[in-house]
């Protein structure tokens, strides 16, 4: 166990055990992160040389290239990595709180609650020649709305002497269903350039990030991380189940609330700028469980830089490989996550 | 659960049996075109080549029999995924049914301009095969062959491998859009009877060979390891399962497209009302599937017409209130 070692500050009130091995390896994620970061401000319409790149990150090059990167790229590549970053770090707390390796923030329906209230903005606030009546800056906080209201409403939905599990995340299966099948309503009974603005929108997509959501995003997102990392050991009680969790002293209802509440608020914010993005949330807490084990201390900073790392490779994919065409960032997200996960499934074999 | 003896279990099945035909007997009735019974009785025994028969030969009945036995099966292999993957959110579509079905449709369309219903029938089956023989050889191998959690996060990764492969096509091929975007909400409208017909064999051959397993999935559901110390061959009772499901969840989404919520939701409704032993798990859970789908089929008639809403979006209008109600009344564990 010596790779283990023990970090206590402030009068042994906070303490935390740091899996030596599994930090390094969650180093090298940050530096990939990082690479990433800065191959995905090259590559576009224009190539920009990495080396300019960073020049202009600290405030040098060309007015041309810095109006690329500063304006177009840069905030799109933010969203895409705090978004990435948000959905996988929920989808590991709703995977741990709720014990099934299929739960996320899909399947809760969360997400599902943000698309239909992107559609049903869509669809009210359009005037008769299919115009927006109010200015487009609006659709996340109709995205946000709708995330957050279908959270509570499920867990109202799911409370009867406190949540268990199971049913928290059947009644979320309902209520996503039910809210899918209102989506595709509006979406058949509207006319069709609003579906394939809201199709957009349900893949998921950056495409339509400005530096104004970057400093919305960013801030919400990194409190709410902040606040995750400090009660991850609650998570790692958690995953004992119910009765062992209360035993320990550990208040599984508040506790229980409190994780359904920091996820939805993670999912909400990126889902309002980046769209209903999907599969991150599902499997890159999946993929760092196989990279660095199932302690929750490792596996959030784990996960989150994998969904930080496959919403912005998805995002270059998007603009680069069909270029005129964009596609959308969820359309690539499991395309290179999938094959990669699939392999860890075949080469390690979980002991 | 609400039936506990062996009488009102089977009072309870008999009168699922009834339910059933009654919604038969109403999904070819109402509609559009409205008829009456006798219209429909005649349509068979007198058959005068009139607008009502030719209407209810040609598209109501082929409709009718088509949502039973697309209920049924979907029900069917819901129950046997959530016991194969131990999981309560498993369906069909976690062995990568709907989604390889989906790829291979729009795959065929984007790149053979293959259209029709009958086509996609059988390209959709053979996409279905393809990806859950893909998700069962991926976890079949290593140490942890075939455990449930292997068997769910392979299947969840390949539907999503899919799916994403079926968006990127879509996205890149924007004419092929509309076109497909119908297939893809799922619906029994529009079927001509061969399509059943010439898939029908499968379906009931799924069927027999489900009510055949039960016996065995009820030890399945006691675990891997008990299940092995009672002597159960788990590698091969885990490959007939899967042979089931594609048999059944293939032949459903060839039919109908991919129609989700009723392998899921259909199996704990059955579950709640009839208790966890498979032998009578299974049909119930097929009645409910087949009663919920022909009613969402026909409700789907009438929401918008003379339009048509796709069915799958009117199985969870009509099942979600219900399923929450149950899942508030307390479950039996899965």
């Amino acid at each position: 166990m010596n790779h283990f070692k023990t970090i206590r500050l402030l009068k042994d009130r906070l303490s935390f055990l740091l899996d030596i091995k599994a930090y390094k390896k969650i180093i090298l994620l940050v530096f990939l992160t990082i690479a990433i970061f800065i191959f995905s401000a090259s590559v576009g319409d224009s190539y920009i040389n990495p080396l300019n790149v960073l020049q202009i990150l600290f405030g040098g090059g060309n007015d041309f290239d810095q109006l690329v990167v500063i304006d177009f790229r840069l905030p799109r590549i933010f969203i895409a990595a705090f978004a990435g970053m948000a959905l996988a770090v929920a989808g590991a707390i709703l995977q741990g709180m709720i014990k099934n390796p299929l739960a996320s923030p899909d399947i809760i329906g969360i997400s599902a609650g943000g698309g239909a209230a992107v559609v049903a903005f869509l669809a009210i606030f359009s005037d008769s020649n299919h115009s927006l009546t109010v200015s487009i800056q609006w659709l996340p906080v109709a995205g946000f709305i709708g995330a957050t209201s279908i959270g509570f409403l499920v867990y109202i939905f799911a409370w009867k002497d406190g949540i268990t599990p199971i049913r928290l995340v059947l009644i979320g299966i309902g209520v996503s269903a039910f809210m899918q099948a209102m989506t595709t309503m509006l979406m058949l009974l509207g006319p069709i350039y609003k579906a394939t603005e809201a199709n957009m929108w349900i893949t998921g997509s950056v495409s339509g990030a400005n530096w104004d959501q970057v400093k919305m995003l960013i801030p919400w997102t990194i409190l709410l991380l902040l606040i995750t990392f400090f009660i991850t050991r609650h998570l790692n009680v958690q995953e004992f189940g119910d009765d062992t969790a209360s035993s320990l002293g550990h208040s599984v209802q508040k506790m229980r609330f409190l994780l359904l509440l920091l996820s939805t608020a993670l999912v909400a914010g990126a889902i309002a700028f980046a769209g209903a993005i999907g599969f991150v949330g599902l499997m890159a807490p999946h993929i760092a469980r196989r990279l660095v084990g199932s302690s929750f201390g490792v596996l959030i900073p784990t996960a989150a830089t994998i969904g930080a790392l496959l919403v912005m490779i998805a995002d270059v994919i998007g603009r680069t490989a069909f270029s005129p065409l964009e596609v959308p960032a969820g359309v690539f997200t499991a395309a290179i996550g999938a094959p990669y996960f699939i392999y860890l499934l075949f080469r390690n074999p979980k002991k | 659960m609400i039936f506990n003896n062996t009488i009102s279990k089977t009072l309870a099945l008999l009168i699922s049996v009834i339910i059933l035909i009654l919604c038969i007997g109403i999904s070819i009735v109402y509609g559009y075109a409205d008829t009456s019974i006798e219209t429909a009785l005649h349509a068979f025994t007198q058959f005068d080549h009139s607008n009502e028969h030719i209407i209810i030969r040609n598209l109501r009945v082929p409709r009718a029999l088509i949502a039973a036995s697309v209920g049924a099966s979907l029900a069917i292999t819901g129950v046997l995924m959530q016991t194969l993957t131990k999981n309560p959110l498993a369906s069909p579509g976690i062995l990568g049914i709907n989604a390889g079905a989906g790829f291979a449709v729009v795959f065929s369309m984007v790149f053979f301009k293959i259209s029709g219903l009958q086509s996609f029938a059988w390209i959709a089956f053979l996409g279905a095969t393809i990806a859950a023989i893909a998700v069962l050889g991926i976890s079949s191998s290593g140490r942890d062959a075939m455990t449930p959690i292997k068997i769910t996060l392979a299947g969840a990764a390949m539907s999503a491998l899919f799916s994403s492969f079926t968006q990127g096509l879509l996205a890149t091929n924007e004419a092929e859009l509309d076109q497909v975007l119908f297939w893809l909400a799922g619906s029994v409208q529009g079927r001509k009877l061969e399509i059943l017909t010439s898939v029908f064999p499968y379906l009931a051959l799924g069927w027999i060979a489900a009510l055949f397993i039960s016996p065995k999935m009820n030890v399945l559901a006691l675990g891997d390891d008990i299940a092995k110390g009672l002597g159960l061959n788990l590698g091969f009772i885990k490959v007939i399962v899967g042979i089931i499901v594609i048999l059944l969840a293939g032949g459903s989404v060839a039919v109908a497209g991919p129609i989700g919520f009723i392998g899921i939701v259909i199996p704990h409704i059955a579950r709640k009302c009839i208790g966890n032993d498979h032998k009578w798990l299974i049909p119930m859970a097929a009645l409910l599937g087949s009663i919920l789908l022909l009613i969402a089929d026909v409700a789907a008639r009438y929401i918008i017409m003379p339009q048509e809403v796709p069915v799958g979006v009117m199985t969870a209008f009509i099942g979600t209130p219900f399923f929450i109600y149950i899942a508030r009344k307390g479950f039996k564990k899965a």
